[in-house]
């Protein structure tokens, strides 16, 4: 029925775009100095993962759309991940008074 | 949702510009708060895209969850360990960026590689707007599991953010000495309430 979805913009436009916000949420992850900007990139690249699975579901699973099952499980976790990362975060911020990750450094070597 | 082909690319290329500007401003904006306010800018413009997809349903599980909680949950987070602190510097910060930034323009290159180099093919028809039905008859048969577990998931990480962000409050005023009225705990007279960095 719709025949203008295949059409109208190719599965690589989506994967493209999926690349270029996964890899600006590693590069975040790698360089952030606030702990609370790390948490942000890491949502980053779980949206980059889910416009992936619901690009691929469209184009190429359309009649059992399983990569948005998937998406919406990501989704799930992504936000457990966030309040579990937040209150971590807070208590860090409360026992070492800092969100500087380079302060964070007792496990180094 | 049929919509004419050059609508589509329009509407895709401003939704695209908009996810990348913005993840560009969350990673690069000194302010923490506006790179907050970029992230809800980006995944509205996400939602934007699964909507282009015919998804309606993820669309509108992502504005409620990404924007509506987690990005919410952040803000609130900014305003907590709100301390304005001048970041002491570190040595080898530029070839620290330099080689990182590398190395995700490598990961990127191979991304884009493997993007155009596999023959994808073409699929079944898309479902279009039965998409939301689709997802319930998954979720109640074969996903049956995992959804069930996520509620569960999702109980244990309450509980988990709960345990870990509670102050420690004593059942004795600091101050004073005489028994608290637990009913009253959250009016924060200072007293009450023992912030652990202040030890």
């Amino acid at each position: 029925m719709d025949l203008s979805l295949s059409s109208g913009i190719p599965l690589q436009a989506f994967l493209v775009l999926a690349a270029v916000l996964f890899c600006t949420g590693v590069w975040g992850l790698i360089n952030s100095r606030n702990a609370v900007r790390v948490l942000m990139s890491i949502e980053l690249m779980l949206n980059a993962v889910n416009i992936n699975l619901m690009a691929f579901s469209s184009y190429l699973d359309g009649q059992l759309i399983r990569g948005q099952v998937f998406a919406i499980f990501v989704i799930t976790v992504a936000a457990a991940e966030a309040a579990v990362g937040l209150a971590i975060l807070l208590s860090l911020y409360r026992n070492r008074d800092t969100v500087d990750m380079e302060r964070f450094n007792l496990l180094r070597w | 949702m049929t919509i004419a082909s050059t609508t589509q690319q329009i509407c895709f290329a401003v939704l695209s510009t908009t996810v990348v500007a913005g993840a560009l401003g969350v990673v690069l904006l000194p302010n923490v708060v506006y790179a907050a306010f970029l992230l809800a800018g980006v995944f509205l413009s996400v939602a934007g895209l699964y909507l282009m997809l015919n998804a309606s349903f993820v669309a509108a599980a992502q504005v409620l969850v990404y924007v509506g909680a987690v990005n919410v949950l952040i803000l609130f987070a900014i305003m907590l360990v709100n301390k304005r602190e001048d970041l002491a510097a570190i040595p080898g910060l530029g070839l620290r960026r330099l080689l990182s930034g590398l190395v995700c323009g490598g990961l990127f290159v191979l991304l884009i590689r493997v993007a155009f180099t596999t023959p994808w093919g073409s699929g079944p028809e898309p479902v279009g707007e039965e998409a939301t039905i689709r997802i319930g008859e998954h979720l109640f048969s074969d996903y049956l599991l995992p959804f069930e577990l996520a509620s569960v998931l999702l109980l244990m990480a309450m509980i988990g953010a709960i345990v870990l962000a509670r102050r420690d409050v004593f059942s004795q005023d600091i101050g004073t000495g005489e028994e608290v009225d637990q009913g009253l705990i959250e009016k924060a007279r200072t007293p009450l309430l023992l912030d652990r960095s202040a030890r």
